[in-house]
């Protein structure tokens, strides 16, 4: 909503500045967005006064002034203007000085006269179309006064977040409103200049029909529009509005179209009152029918756009055909042009829902759909349609014929509210002073009566359509006392009985696991292309690319390592702890008696490694890069901090993945080899995903002490020369089984493929400790050990030590 | 001689003496050094030694204990320099300690999470837990449990990425709260973090998906002070002493509504563009839960009262580390995660 200071002024007499007025009104009721100063492009221009014109010595039309421009030296400027009178007052431009449109005000000579300024027309300052001479101003002012302040042009207009639930401030007279009740100023609708004296009838009737003059009005959609009322106008004259009109509409942002119009528009801008005029003479056999849709109608509405009636729409027609889409936007048929001499006015208040189907049927918001949508003040119409009337006389002449009808079949009853302040008191937290709440209530239009003890009969006003219970009289009062007002001190209260969500902290303990590793947490978008593992589809996408949500978190972060790879980064670290999606057959029922089928989701991390496994350092020029042993070990640890105490098996798997996850005897998620759309010196890329939700966190397993042993440890290391087809699992459970209950540790410290191992085999070697928890080992002790080992080994797998 | 004269002689025959020592480069010239500085018979110390006497009887403890102080630095120094040396001529190697420490990569969490991190610390201190709920709503969740009319222009706000009939991405956290209250009695204390939807077009300052951050608190007679009271402690803390106001908004859950400002952290409060030149900066909305909220979700709402909030972490976050354009904490740049990190 834009507003005007100066028009707002116009209904109630204020002092605050623009400054002021915003904070009143953020403080208040709306956030004050923007102050726009709406003509400062005049900000240079002074009130000058010419102390002497006398002719040019070089020309005959030109004339040679001195002008008192408040500087203290009389300035000569030469002027071409027919009007220069000494001893008046023109609007003066200073050398300096920029114009509307830019011109730049500089000392020059014109037919060899010095000129220090410029004295303007109406047309240079952009106040009108006059450039006959330049404008003479009858006011009093000292010379050098800023034209702005001098005249009554300059105005700033405030741009106002209006909520939708406060329809009634998108107008003048309801911002008005509030800024009256908290200044104690009294709202009256600007003076209307009349030549003679109108007095208005509006005949109102419980009724769907009547009739304005000789037009005929029906109204037969009484679901669409609850109140319709109409007058009638003939003999006007279309043309260009008044002076004042204009600039009222400029200064909201809103371009002057013809007199008519732009009376509409004021009622618009100034009374929160979408109103249509339609050429009278253009609506069959004078016709005025409020009604539904009837099956495929078109309209070419004002626009010039050829639209289809959305099903559900009210429609304006005339005795044949569709004028205008009710509330939204009128037909091109019936508008008024500047052969218009008749019009019928319409003023009514349409329901909101059906107004806001329409609209987002038809894709289209404009200032009428804005406010209807919103809600109207159907009480306000009959005034309105006075007011309306007296205005386009006033502007463009004519006269109205008949009594404006105005139907409104189920007039709305005013629903009181039983008002508890001792309930008030307790949901704000301090006491509420009843004579404080009537006091306050009133000042913005409420009525108030005693119910019973501590309970007062509160009746809202008819254009506040969102007080409708207890709560909302509670915001009235908190914010008419001031949210400032209320204490800001601490006070005591229970601790949650909620405990933290399960995931919280294995989603903190991964996060710190992953982040210590070197990773980089990222957080982006969910949405993918289609392709296998996504299998929701968003029903309206932004995108086609992005249709779908994607059904693993491993997708996601190859598009961002490409996208880091396509910026020449190929050390990239990224993990990411987020949702996966996936259609299901899960339904849920919803209270309201419908069932809904909702798609699965697991909170997953996943990480991706590529690059150099450090930083470069001078001890190490080229480290070495990342690989599947390093995915392996960060796939143990995120899973070891996910599920502290559960058993974990790294199981290989098969092509790119490498290996399953499992926890607990179940997968919970891979580590692999991942593909990426990526340049020839990008290193290879490893990932790994974890369903966070996959099993229920166990009690975390009790960790217990035990004796750090005294005794001396004997070590051995076995060089072993295995088949390829034999694991170093298969061995390793040898060893463990043959080494019995003194093997302490069993490290694998070589692998070796090459010169002196056979073809089909390779060459393992692992560290073996034993160790005796009361006593020193003897050598024959682990020497037994360890043949019982090798032969073993030999035995079952085919295993052999290696000689030398 | 005055003393202060003799003060100059000691100084400067340490600073000479020092570089002379520096300036040695083998055995053989550091000696050389050694002797034209202390050499007994011609070194320029014991020279100033001999000019003591000359100093007022007052003077001369003072005079006694420069001279000797340098000499300490001088025997100090050549003492080092003597291992220098040496130990450039032998074939150990002392390391140079000038060259870089051996780095490993830095890990980072994202500045969203680093902003949520830091909000869900404060208020634990307050006796809040933290709730998790689903991304994928039903409508009733979304928007009918949370007294959005139907059809009503404030869903225009809302604009929704829908899944099928009745089911929505959410497009706020809000329906953590409805989910809190049907499983659990009050006293309630919940911050919910998570993600939210809009149909938003990805641009600088929106972004379909965004983080935010929901705190719910229910209980017997839970009022409007306590809002506004915890709210701003909140910003005191989160933002460092500040000052904070409350305005009225409007949200269908809740009644009344405020949103809460923070003075501009970039002006402070002087008025900015940034600010739009009020002086302050919209931090967060809230509100009292709105009765019918609160019976949605199954609690008698004549007896239990409450408030709520909501923020947007990656705003704040833009804010705190001065990033113009939303996308970039989306685009998972590593050069950028780096400057966080560091």
């Amino acid at each position: 909503m834009n507003a005007s200071y100066e028009w707002l002024r116009a209904f109630v007499p204020f002092t605050l500045t623009p400054g002021e007025l915003r904070d009143l009104l953020t403080s208040r009721c709306a956030t004050v967005d923007d102050l726009v100063a709406v003509r400062e492009d005049l900000r240079d221009v002074v009130i000058g006064r010419v102390v002497e014109a006398a002719k040019h010595p070089n020309s005959d039309h030109l004339w040679v002034t001195k002008v008192d421009a408040g500087t203290g030296a009389l300035l000569e400027v030469v002027c071409g203007a027919p009007n220069v009178v000494a001893n008046t007052l023109y609007p003066f431009a200073p050398v300096g000085a920029v114009l509307p449109g830019g011109i730049k005000i500089e000392k020059r000579k014109i037919r060899g006269e010095t000129s220090e300024g410029m004295l303007c027309s109406a047309r240079e300052l952009g106040l009108g179309q006059d450039h006959a001479g330049i404008m003479a101003l009858d006011i009093e002012a000292k010379p050098g006064t800023r034209f702005l302040e001098a005249m009554p042009i300059g105005d700033t207009r405030l741009v106002i977040d209006v909520l939708p639930n406060r329809s009634d401030l998108l107008s003048h007279e309801g911002l008005a409103r509030e800024i009256a009740a908290a200044t104690g100023g009294v709202v009256t609708r600007p003076e209307i200049a009349e030549e003679k004296q109108v007095v208005i009838r509006t005949h109102s009737v419980k009724a769907t029909s009547g009739s304005v003059g000789n037009v005929t009005v029906r109204l037969e959609d009484t679901d669409g529009c609850l109140r319709y009322a109409g007058a009638v106008i003939t003999g006007l004259k279309v043309g260009p509005s008044p002076e004042w009109l204009v600039r009222r509409l400029e200064a909201v942002g809103s371009r002057s179209i013809n007199n008519v119009v732009d009376a509409t528009n004021y009622m618009l801008q100034g009374f929160g009152q979408p109103m249509h005029a339609f050429d009278l003479q253009k609506l069959a056999r004078a016709t005025v029918v409020v009604r539904k849709t009837r099956g495929e109608e078109l309209i070419r509405t004002l626009d010039g756009v050829d639209r289809t009636l959305p099903p559900g729409a009210v429609v304006i027609g005339d005795a044949e055909r569709a004028q205008a889409i009710a509330g939204i936007i009128g037909g091109s048929g019936s508008e008024v042009t500047d052969a218009t001499t008749d019009i019928f006015l319409e003023v009514a208040a349409f329901n909101p829902t059906r107004i806001r189907a329409a609209r987002r049927t038809l894709g289209i918001s404009t200032d009428a759909s804005y406010r209807f949508e919103r809600g109207v003040d159907a009480e306000a119409i009959p005034s309105l349609v006075d007011y309306a009337v007296r205005l386009i006389l006033s502007v463009a002449g004519g006269n109205a014929v008949g009594n404006p009808i105005d139907l409104y079949p189920l007039p709305k009853k005013p629903q009181p509210i039983s008002l508890k302040l001792a309930r008030v008191a307790r949901l704000l937290g301090e006491p509420v002073d009843a004579g404080e709440v009537e006091r306050n209530l009133r000042s913005i239009g409420f009525r108030i009566a005693p119910e019973a003890k501590d309970i007062v009969k509160v009746s809202p006003p008819s254009w506040r359509h969102d007080v409708r219970g207890e709560a909302d009289l509670a915001e009235e009062i908190a914010r008419l006392r001031g949210y400032d007002a209320f204490s800001s001190e601490l006070r005591p209260f229970r601790a949650s009985s909620v405990p933290d969500a399960p995931l919280v902290a294995a989603i903190k303990r991964v996060r710190e696991s992953l982040v210590g590793a070197g990773l980089n947490e990222v957080r982006p978008l969910p949405f993918v292309a289609e392709r296998k593992g996504a299998t929701v589809r968003v029903a309206n996408p932004l995108a086609e690319d992005e249709a779908f949500l994607r059904g693993d978190l491993l997708t996601t972060l190859v598009g961002r390592a490409e996208h880091n790879l396509a910026r020449m980064q190929g050390n990239v670290r990224l993990f990411e702890i987020g949702t996966a999606f996936f259609a299901s057959d899960r339904l849920s029922n919803l209270p309201d008696g419908r069932t809904v089928r909702l798609p699965r989701e697991e909170m997953r991390v996943a990480a991706l490694v590529m690059g150099q496994r450090s930083p470069t350092h001078f001890t190490r020029p080229n480290p070495e890069s990342f690989d599947e042993w390093d995915i392996k070990y960060l796939a143990e640890s995120t899973a070891a901090a996910a599920f502290p105490g559960a058993e974990l098996r790294m199981v290989p798997a098969s092509g790119q993945t490498l290996w399953d996850v499992v926890i607990d005897g179940k997968v919970i998620g891979i580590a692999r080899r991942l593909t990426l759309d990526a340049p020839v010196w990008a290193k290879p890329a490893f990932g790994l995903e974890l369903n966070l939700e996959a099993i229920e966190e166990s009690p975390p397993r009790r960790r217990t002490y035990r004796p750090i042993p005294a005794t001396p440890r004997a070590q051995v290391d076995l060089a072993l020369v295995a088949p390829t087809t034999v694991t170093a699992a298969q061995i390793e459970a040898v060893i463990r089984k043959e080494a019995g209950d003194l093997l302490e540790t069993l490290t694998l410290f070589d692998e070796f493929v090459g010169q002196g191992i056979p073809e089909g085999s390779r060459s393992l070697a692992w560290a073996l400790t034993f160790r005796h928890p009361d006593r020193t080992l003897k050598d024959k002790e682990v020497q037994g050990r360890t043949e019982r080992i090798v032969q073993a080994l030999q035995g079952e797998l085919g295993v052999r030590q290696r000689t030398s | 001689m005055t003393l202060s004269e003799f003060q100059q002689l000691v100084t400067t025959l340490a600073d000479e003496g020092v570089k002379l020592i520096d300036a040695a480069v083998n055995a053989a010239s550091l000696e050389e050094a050694r002797t034209s500085l202390l050499g007994r018979k011609s070194g320029r110390l014991p020279d100033l030694f001999k000019q003591l006497p000359s100093l007022a009887p007052g003077e001369l403890r003072e005079a006694g204990s420069l001279i000797n102080a340098v000499k300490a630095k001088l025997e100090t120094r050549l003492e080092e320099r003597r291992r220098q040396l040496e130990a450039a001529s032998s074939s150990k190697r002392e390391i140079d300690l000038t060259m870089p420490a051996r780095r490993q990569w830095l890990g980072s969490r994202h500045p969203v999470t680093l902003v949520i991190e830091e909000i869900e610390e404060i208020f634990r201190e307050l006796g809040f837990t933290i709730a998790l709920g689903p991304e994928a709503e039903t409508e009733w969740y979304n928007f009918t449990a949370l007294n959005f009319p139907p059809d009503h222009p404030a869903l225009d706000l809302h604009d929704t990425l829908y899944l099928g009939e009745g089911v929505m991405l959410r497009t706020h956290t809000s329906p953590v709260q409805i989910r809190t209250m049907q499983n659990h009695k009050p006293p309630i204390r919940i911050l919910s973090p998570g993600n939210a939807y809009r149909r938003d077009f990805f641009d600088a300052s929106h972004a379909p998906m965004f983080a935010q951050i929901e705190g719910l608190a229910i209980d017997d007679g839970v009022s409007f002070v306590d809002l506004k009271a915890t709210l701003t402690h909140f910003a005191n803390r989160f933002f460092g002493k500040t000052k904070t106001r409350f305005r009225p908004s409007y949200f269908p859950f809740t009644e009344p509504s405020a949103e809460m400002d923070v003075e501009c952290q970039l002006c402070h409060g002087t008025g900015c563009p940034s600010c739009k030149g009020t002086g302050w900066m919209e931090i967060l909305g809230s509100g009292m839960v709105h009765p019918s909220v609160i019976s949605a979700a199954g609690l008698d709402a004549d007896r239990y009262t409450g408030w709520a909030f909501g923020m947007g972490p990656a705003r704040i976050a833009m804010l705190r580390y001065d990033i113009p354009d939303i996308r970039i904490l989306y685009d998972s740049d590593v050069r950028f995660l780096y400057q966080i990190a560091r």
